[in-house]
């Protein structure tokens, strides 16, 4: 079978707009997606190496905030979440199954080196900037916050800016 | 009134909530297309807009959203987050972020989609996302400077425009609009489209944009929850007569003496006045706080009889009013003001020898009732103390 068609853009958009303000209401704060993929690290880091996770003071501040451990955090409940709903979605659409996605132009691998160094650069600066295109730019602009409206220009402006440099990856 | 967290629902439960939005969340993104990075970059290289047309309208829905449940008063403003304003550490790394996604394709929830459904290339974005994170804990203390710099806290637009959130809430909508219409002709000449406009989308675009337009005018001309409250309380403060509500504060005396366990005796007037002086037991709801979702509990309730007293009685009379709208409890006000109580029964002062007998009584009713009340609060000062248990060692032998 083939894959359905997206939906339309601009009822997608409402659907989110009506699931982010239901979260809104009920919780008293928006999505996210960075914060999970944090939570999960530091899990990690304090799995493999604990006496180093005891050491560095980051990690350390998180735990302090995080009594029931990593793992026990809002975004990650969600992310849990957005991991069912996707599936779901995929397989009402016919869109499961694995798959790499690339530019006409380039290897397999250079994809997958340039997916995890931007996934890096993603995770680097969402920390810095406390929120990625979910909780700071989507989130942000429901509640008016001027620091994730900041945030969200810089990470659009900064995609248009490098576009150009990195168009190989992507057109013919 | 929201939010529901944490005054109705408790912030275990919050973690299924969390599960669910996300499930929404998922679905949501991945119908839109977000799985795929074809449609994500389209972005950049203007041959698809899809990522700004569902970002653009999921937030202007969800702020015309939030406008709307304020207006209603359903949501507090007050208590939802806003993400604080650190300028530099926002900017830098919004733009890191990026150059993450035109290198990547994908942003964290996009990637997480992606992976979700059996993309590679997602859930190595995903795997560097982790690594990008080590590497940001790892050099924290290099970077600490810059991520705490200019730190304005929770900033809002409209605040720092110097307009109200509705007028903000117009001119975001207004860009919104204006960028769908335009980016839908960059499109249609990146991709070598003749612009064809179907009669029933035209319908269907103009409703919404009506339908938008219309919500934000509600929101601006109509008078809010708020203020439709206080136009009741004001004709209602003219019209009521309140004889029958209103008690005296020798009896109100004589209840804290015998029935102190059944009353809650509410002090409306500012913090600052409540710790001058207050009557005994009472506690502080200043009348502009009364709202607050958190003295829903004490304002429904059926056990005890609420007490309302500031320095004036129209305050109190409003409160007394106020609680009536918001809860199912018995409420009273207290006649006299917070000064008079204090004169009548802390600051007495003896009549003289010569006083006549009625005025004796008095007196002396209240110089009782004043004592009974400050052992009272000295006893129950004691007993919410916690009990230290003394351990003795039984002594026996010889």
């Amino acid at each position: 079978m083939k894959p359905q068609k997206f939906m339309n853009p601009y009822m997608a958009g409402f659907l989110l707009g009506l699931v982010l303000l239901g979260t809104i209401y009920v919780t008293g704060r928006g999505l996210g997606a960075s914060g999970a993929v944090k939570s999960v690290t530091l899990e990690v880091v304090g799995k493999i190496a604990p006496v180093h996770a005891a050491h560095t003071p980051f990690i350390k501040s998180y735990n302090e905030e995080h009594p029931g451990g990593p793992l026990k955090d809002w975004l990650v409940f969600e992310v849990i979440g957005v991991i069912i709903g996707a599936f779901f979605s995929g397989v009402i659409s016919n869109r499961v199954g694995i798959k790499l996605e690339r530019g006409p132009n380039i290897t397999n691998r250079t994809r997958i080196i340039a997916a995890i160094a931007g996934g890096a650069l993603f995770g680097f600066g969402s920390q810095l900037g406390r929120g990625c295109t979910s909780g700071a730019a989507l989130s942000g602009m429901a509640v008016m916050s001027f620091g994730g409206l900041i945030t969200m220009m810089a990470i659009f402006g900064s995609g248009y800016a490098f576009a150009y440099f990195f168009r190989k990856l992507w057109l013919k | 009134m929201g939010p529901l967290v944490p005054f109705i629902l408790s912030n275990e439960f919050n973690l299924i909530i969390a599960l669910i939005a996300g499930i929404g969340f998922g679905f949501v993104l991945e119908q839109a297309g977000f799985s795929t990075t074809k449609k994500l970059v389209g972005l950049f290289y203007g041959y698809d807009f899809t990522v700004l047309k569902v970002f653009f309208t999921a937030g202007v829905t969800a702020m015309i959203g939030v406008l709307l449940l304020a207006h209603w008063g359903l949501l507090d403003l007050s208590m939802i987050y806003i993400n604080p304003t650190f300028l530099w550490s926002a900017l830098v790394g919004g733009a890191i972020m990026g150059v993450g996604f035109i290198v990547g394709g994908f942003c964290p929830g996009t990637s997480v989609c992606a992976a979700a459904i059996g993309k590679l290339d997602g859930l190595a974005f995903v795997f560097g996302g982790g690594l990008g994170v080590l590497a940001f804990v790892e050099m924290y203390p290099a970077l600490e400077k810059i991520y705490l710099a200019e730190a304005w806290g929770p900033v809002l637009m409209n605040e720092w425009l110097g307009m109200s959130k509705i007028a903000f809430a117009v001119v975001l909508t207004i860009v919104a609009f204006a960028a769908f219409y335009l980016t839908g002709m960059i499109e249609n000449r990146v991709n070598g489209i003749q612009p064809q406009r179907a009669k029933s989308k035209v319908v269907i675009y103009s409703s919404a944009l009506g339908l938008a337009f219309l919500i934000l005018g509600m929101i601006a001309f109509l008078p809010d929850s708020k203020s439709r409250l206080e136009s009741r309380i004001n004709k209602a403060l003219q019209k009521n007569d309140f004889s029958h509500v209103q008690v005296p504060s020798d009896k109100l005396a004589s209840e804290i003496v015998s029935n102190y366990y059944r009353i809650n005796i509410i002090d409306v007037r500012n913090p600052e006045s409540f710790k001058a002086y207050h009557l005994p037991f009472a506690i502080n709801i200043p009348l502009e706080k009364m709202n607050d979702i958190q003295w829903n509990k004490l304002l429904d309730q059926k056990h005890k009889a609420n007490y309302f007293y500031a320095d004036d009685i129209q305050m109190a009379r409003k409160a007394y009013l106020l609680a009536g709208y918001k809860g199912k409890a018995e409420n009273f006000i207290l006649t006299e003001s917070a000064t008079d109580f204090r004169k009548m029964f802390t600051d007495l002062v003896y009549p003289g020898i010569d006083a006549g007998k009625n005025e004796l009584n008095i007196y002396n009713f209240r110089k009782k009732a004043a004592n009974d009340m400050s052992s009272l609060v000295e006893a129950l000062k004691n007993s919410s103390q916690p009990v230290i248990a003394k351990t003795t060692k039984i002594k026996g032998g010889c």
